[in-house]
């Protein structure tokens, strides 16, 4: 069993704030984590791994920088990690770097076949989603969405039953592998790493790749080139016509909200039960 | 089998990374635990990081460090409700090669330090917290971590877990701190941007400020604040001794709003927006209160060994060269293959030779004389205001016949015995 | 690509059941606006097992054509089958612009549908405007940590796609007079080459977070200091009746499970009275609750965002007028001796 885990570095939008007056983000501390729902793919691939045995492999392609998320990766039980690294690659949106990182599938795929492929839900700076199946789909290869559990998977029919959340509840789905799953956060809790994964990850050098070390490239489809969407403008929304603050101490502003919300018999109205 | 290291570091600040960087640049097998996110994630200092010691590890590090500002004027303020005597001094040799100081910020500058640590070939794992060390036949021969089969072993752990030392104390080299021999500070980084900072403290882009506040800042109890600029943000703090604290029943946090809207401060700060807020204990107990620093298996490094200058505001470099002294002592000790106290006594001699240990024994009475003496703050910050507002107030009277006035009132207030003896003990406890 | 061969606005139209989703409705009513603009027809493309008779709910609502594809294996939603008769339309008919729900069956559509048709997709869009002068989709989201909205352009793909989040269109009243034309085709679909079988479906209303439909609802932000001081707001909610939710911020603190999130990646609310404590109102969370109909913020920062879009606004520590209210409203429900029922 091969299973590669797609990773991206991102901002920790918890810490970032944007400057109201510049709309310019505001990174003074922000570090670059591992994107929280691709922590929980690389779990889960632990997880399978445990009962299937195999390799997991993750592949992320960003920055330099970026080997930062694959070490992340490897202490949480990765066994390999490759980045995808060049400037031909900057500037993607999820059509490029959905044919960027399967072109790294299709090599990574050389050396041992790939039988799964995780990628989270979304990446929280992006929020798109998109990647994951995009990759299915230029891998040929059935994408399942919104995972929450992997069920059981069954190495010798080459077939894997899945939870997939709905809406309003889940389907219990059946694919063939290869397939690609994203994962929701709540498939799994990650686990504290145990030291040996520590370690391993503190030594780890990933395996780093240009573009040129991918084969059959277009490289029309990469990066901003390769990328139909583009960024028009930033600005900030409309603000609604702005409320009215009350005034007062605390308790006169409750009492003015209590008399105006009595007011309005159309929002609310206080029944006797007796 | 656990894997044996030949040191584990404990605690990825200024003096564990600076221990960590020497020995793997000696070749040594160096294992640095740090329990924050990432180093620097939670570490908390006033912000001024001083040249030399860096230097000593890092030649020309601030080609690539991540620095805010360097200094280029020291400013010290006297201040009082709504006056402030002020001297200092601005330098622009300051802000050129080698420099003097900088401003820094920990959540960068520490990661980075680190960074120079992993190059040299130590291993840095985060977001693991060391419990306790690992003691047999009453040698440190190792660490247990939080994390699952997190037992690690080395010849030599080195403590560099900060002020409150828990390993140290779980050792048995020091007993919890007395509020006295603390200072609780609060701070807080406020954004603002960079033209606003270059005219309001007369600076070009390059060049930073730092202010030391006395006085009113601390409601008159025994601390300090300070107030120094980023590139594009401020740092603002304050503290006293725990003990103060308690005694006034005064919490940090209302220190530092009451120093953020002292009518001195606020318009510095005007129209800043509050990134981070941050409250950190500084050991300053001083010579006294330095623990034992080697033992079998184990030495003690920055504040972990209360090695701090609290009149000078100096812990971070004291931090690093006493990480680096460590660090010589440990590959020493490999040589021989000894690590027993004695095997790693060069490290104390080292220190106790050093300027740190002889800074701090220049002090040893300092806090204690402020401490115990409240008139040094309460009452001769507001003196010197009011001297300086009566001399430089033009209003008829002769110059020679207004400084006469100034030194009856001063007398008259304490009497002139009292002067002279706070005057004497005061030079005493700094000479 | 000749640009000017693609005409017509569409909207995939997600049916669950026999029952077309609320947001496939929504987008029809945004779409027609489009559509009105750019003067082509509106278009709904319906997919499934006997739903022929769903077209004429999707002309009532605003649509001019209705294209049917009525097959055994389209019965349940399906990347893979659903993907290969879109694509079959889409290439057949050539719209300009492609929308979809961005729930998790229309995201994972669009996402694939977009990769093969090798054009511009835009996720989780929040506004939808027309240039006229060079045809294109204004497409926006809000971007970032902050208060700040990106548009999207496909200048030279076609068709122009995104997702749209529900509940921020406005579906347009029933016209059952509405005349449309329904457009059936056939594409060859086989069970036994699918890789992916559909085995049960299993609703847990449970599991869904009653937000979505609650008439009153107590939001709380990460200015409620702790877990501890977040349970006021349990109490506030149980007093009036109403249902509690969280900002993003509150649910990584682990004060909520994450389905109480209301935002952009959370729920979309829409409730009559929405009550925002202690949360700054940042773009993200508002996308998901601003259509609420009267709403009150509780912020102790004048300048909180929050207050832009709040009906009635108190400036104040939420720690001292939270309990205030549940006084309150404690007393006034003893009074008048009753429960507070929403009209
Ligand atoms: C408000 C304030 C202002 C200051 N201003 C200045 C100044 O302007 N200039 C100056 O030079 N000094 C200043 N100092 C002092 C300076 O910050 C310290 O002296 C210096 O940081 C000491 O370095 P250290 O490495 O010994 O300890 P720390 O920087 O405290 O580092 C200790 C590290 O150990 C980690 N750690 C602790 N326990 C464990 C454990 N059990 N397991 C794993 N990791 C652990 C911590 O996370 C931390 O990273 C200031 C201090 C404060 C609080
Ligand atoms: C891709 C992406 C998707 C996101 N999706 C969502 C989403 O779906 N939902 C969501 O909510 N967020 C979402 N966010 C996060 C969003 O940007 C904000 O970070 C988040 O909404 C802030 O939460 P908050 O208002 O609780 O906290 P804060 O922004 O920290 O605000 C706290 C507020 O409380 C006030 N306050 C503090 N103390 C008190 C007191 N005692 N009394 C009264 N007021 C007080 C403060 O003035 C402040 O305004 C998303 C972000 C990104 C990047
Ligand atoms: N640059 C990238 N490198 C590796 N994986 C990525 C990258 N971008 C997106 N992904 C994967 O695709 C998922 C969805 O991302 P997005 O479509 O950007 O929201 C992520 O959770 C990752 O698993």
């Amino acid at each position: 069993m091969h299973i590669v885990v797609c990773v991206k570095q991102v901002p920790d939008t918890k810490i970032i704030k944007i400057n109201p007056k510049t709309n310019t983000l505001d990174r003074k501390s922000a570090p670059a984590i591992l994107n929280p729902y691709d922590a929980h793919a690389v779990q889960e691939a632990v997880k399978v791994k445990q009962l299937t045995g195999g390799t997991i492999s993750v592949l992320s392609m960003g920055p330099p920088q970026a080997t930062e998320v694959i070490k992340k990766s490897i202490e949480i039980g990765a066994d390999r990690g490759y980045l995808i690294s060049d400037r031909a690659f900057a500037g993607a949106d999820t059509l490029a770097t959905s044919y960027a990182l399967s072109k790294a599938l299709e090599r990574i795929g050389k050396d041992i076949p790939v039988d799964m492929v995780i990628c989270g839900k979304h990446a929280i700076d992006g929020d798109t989603g998109q990647v994951g199946p995009g990759i299915a789909r230029r891998m040929d290869i059935p994408p399942v969405t919104s995972v929450i559990e992997v069920s059981e998977v069954n190495v010798k029919e080459k077939t894997i039953l899945i939870k997939r959340k709905l809406t309003s509840g889940y389907e219990l789905i059946q694919a063939e592998l290869p397939c690609l799953l994203t994962v929701e956060k709540e498939i799994n809790e990650i686990e504290y790493a145990p030291m040996p994964n520590m370690i391993r990850a503190a030594r780890y050098q990933p395996i780093i790749w240009t573009v040129n070390e991918l084969e059959n490239v277009d490289r029309a489809q990469l990066g901003l080139k390769g990328s139909p969407t583009v960024v028009g403008k930033m600005f900030t929304p409309p603000r609604p016509e702005g409320g009215k603050k009350l005034e007062g101490s605390a308790d006169e502003q409750v009492k003015q909200l209590m008399d105006l919300l009595m007011d309005k018999k159309d929002l609310l109205t206080v029944q006797s039960t007796n | 089998m656990p894997e044996k290291f030949d040191v584990i570091v404990v605690g990825a600040g200024p003096a564990g990374t600076a221990c960590a960087l020497v020995c793997a640049q000696q070749g040594l097998n160096v294992m640095l635990i740090e329990r924050g996110e990432y180093p620097g994630s939670k570490n908390v200092m006033g912000g001024v990081l001083y040249r030399k010691q860096l230097e000593d590890l890092i030649p020309d590090f601030w080609k690539e460090a991540p620095l805010e500002r360097p200094i280029i004027e020291q400013r010290f303020w006297m201040m009082d409700k709504e006056s402030v005597v002020s001297f200092g001094y601005k330098g622009l040799e300051w802000g050129v090669e080698p420099y003097n100081n900088f401003t820094v910020l920990r959540a960068q500058f520490d990661q980075w330090f680190a960074k120079k640590a992993v190059e040299a070939g130590a291993l840095l794992v985060n977001e693991t917290v060391v419990k306790e060390c690992i003691v047999e036949n009453g040698k440190v021969v190792g660490v247990r971590t939080d994390r699952p089969d997190g037992d690690l072993y080395a010849d030599v752990v080195v403590l560099a877990d900060g002020v409150n030392s828990l390993l140290g104390k779980q050792l048995g080299f020091h007993k919890e701190h007395r509020p006295d021999e603390v200072a609780l500070t609060a701070m807080e980084v406020i954004n603002l941007p960079k033209e606003k900072i270059n005219d309001r403290f007369n600076l070009e882009d390059n060049q930073g400020c730092t202010i030391e506040i006395f006085g009113d800042s601390t409601q008159g109890n025994l601390g300090t604040a300070f107030l120094y600029t980023n590139k594009d943000s401020l740092n603002i703090g304050v503290g006293t001794t725990l003990s103060s604290m308690i005694k006034a029943k005064l919490k940090p946090y209302d220190l530092l709003d009451y120093l953020k809207n002292h009518p001195m401060v606020s318009p510095l700060l005007a129209g800043g927006e509050s990134a981070e807020y941050l409250a950190h204990l500084i050991p300053e107990g001083g010579f006294r209160s330095v623990p034992k620093v080697v033992g079998d298996g184990v030495v003690v490094v920055g504040d972990a060994a209360s090695l701090v200058n609290a009149i000078h505001r100096e812990g971070s470099n004291m931090a690093m060269a006493s990480g680096k002294m460590a660090a010589e002592a440990i590959v020493k000790a490999k040589t021989r293959n000894d690590f027993s106290a004695s095997g790693l006594n060069s490290y104390r001699e080292a220190l106790y030779n050093s300027f740190i240990m002889k800074d701090l024994e220049k002090y040893k009475d300092a806090a204690h004389t402020f401490e115990k003496y409240p008139q040094y703050f309460k009452e001769y910050v507001p003196m010197m205001n009011k001297a300086a507002s009566k001399f430089f107030t033009v209003d008829g009277t002769p110059k020679r016949e207004k400084q006469k006035q100034i030194m009856k009132s001063v007398t008259a207030e304490r009497g002139t015995i009292r002067v002279l003896q706070d005057m004497y003990r005061a030079w005493k406890a700094v000479k | 690509m000749s640009l000017e061969e693609y005409r017509g606005v569409w909207v995939f139209i997600e049916q669950n059941d026999g029952k077309v989703e609320g947001v496939s409705l929504e987008l029809l009513g945004a779409g027609r606006k489009l559509a009105d603009k750019l003067e082509v027809p509106l278009a709904g493309v319906l997919l499934g097992e006997e739903i022929k008779t769903l077209s004429n709910n999707v002309i009532s609502h605003g649509a001019d054509e209705v294209y049917v594809i009525d097959h055994p294996v389209l019965k349940n939603y399906r990347t893979e089958s659903y993907m290969k008769a879109v694509i079959y339309l889409a290439e057949k008919y050539k719209p300009e612009i492609f929308l979809y729900g961005a729930t998790p069956n229309g995201k994972d559509l669009a996402s694939a549908v977009a990769t093969d048709l090798s054009t511009g997709l835009t996720a989780d869009t929040t506004m939808l405007d027309i240039d006229l002068e060079n045809r294109l989709l204004e497409a926006s989201r809000p971007a970032f940590g902050g208060n700040i909205m990106a548009t999207i352009l496909c200048k030279k793909h076609r068709p122009q796609m995104a997702t749209v989040r529900p509940k921020v269109m406005k579906a347009l009243e029933v016209d059952s007079s509405r005349i449309g034309k329904i457009i059936e085709e056939k594409i060859n679909l086989n069970e036994d080459e699918m890789r992916t079988k559909v085995l049960r479906i299993v609703n847990d209303v449970t599991k869904r977070a009653n937000l979505a439909d609650a008439h009153v609802i107590v939001c709380g932000g990460k200015g409620m200091g702790d877990e501890q001081n977040f349970q006021m707001l349990y109490e506030l909610a149980e007093t009036i009746g109403a249902s509690v939710g969280g900002t993003r911020d509150v649910v990584e603190a682990g004060w909520l499970p994450h389905e109480l999130q209301i935002g952009q990646t959370g729920e979309t609310v829409t409730p009559k009275i929405y009550f925002a404590i202690a949360l700054s109102g940042a773009i993200q969370h508002v996308v998901g609750m601003k259509n609420s109909e009267f709403i009150i913020a509780i912020n102790k920062d004048p300048n909180a965002p929050i207050f832009d879009v709040a009906t009635y606004g108190i400036v104040g520590d939420a720690l001292e007028v939270v309990p205030k209210l549940i006084a309150q409203f404690k007393e006034i429900r003893s009074q008048k001796g009753g429960e507070i029922s929403y009209a």
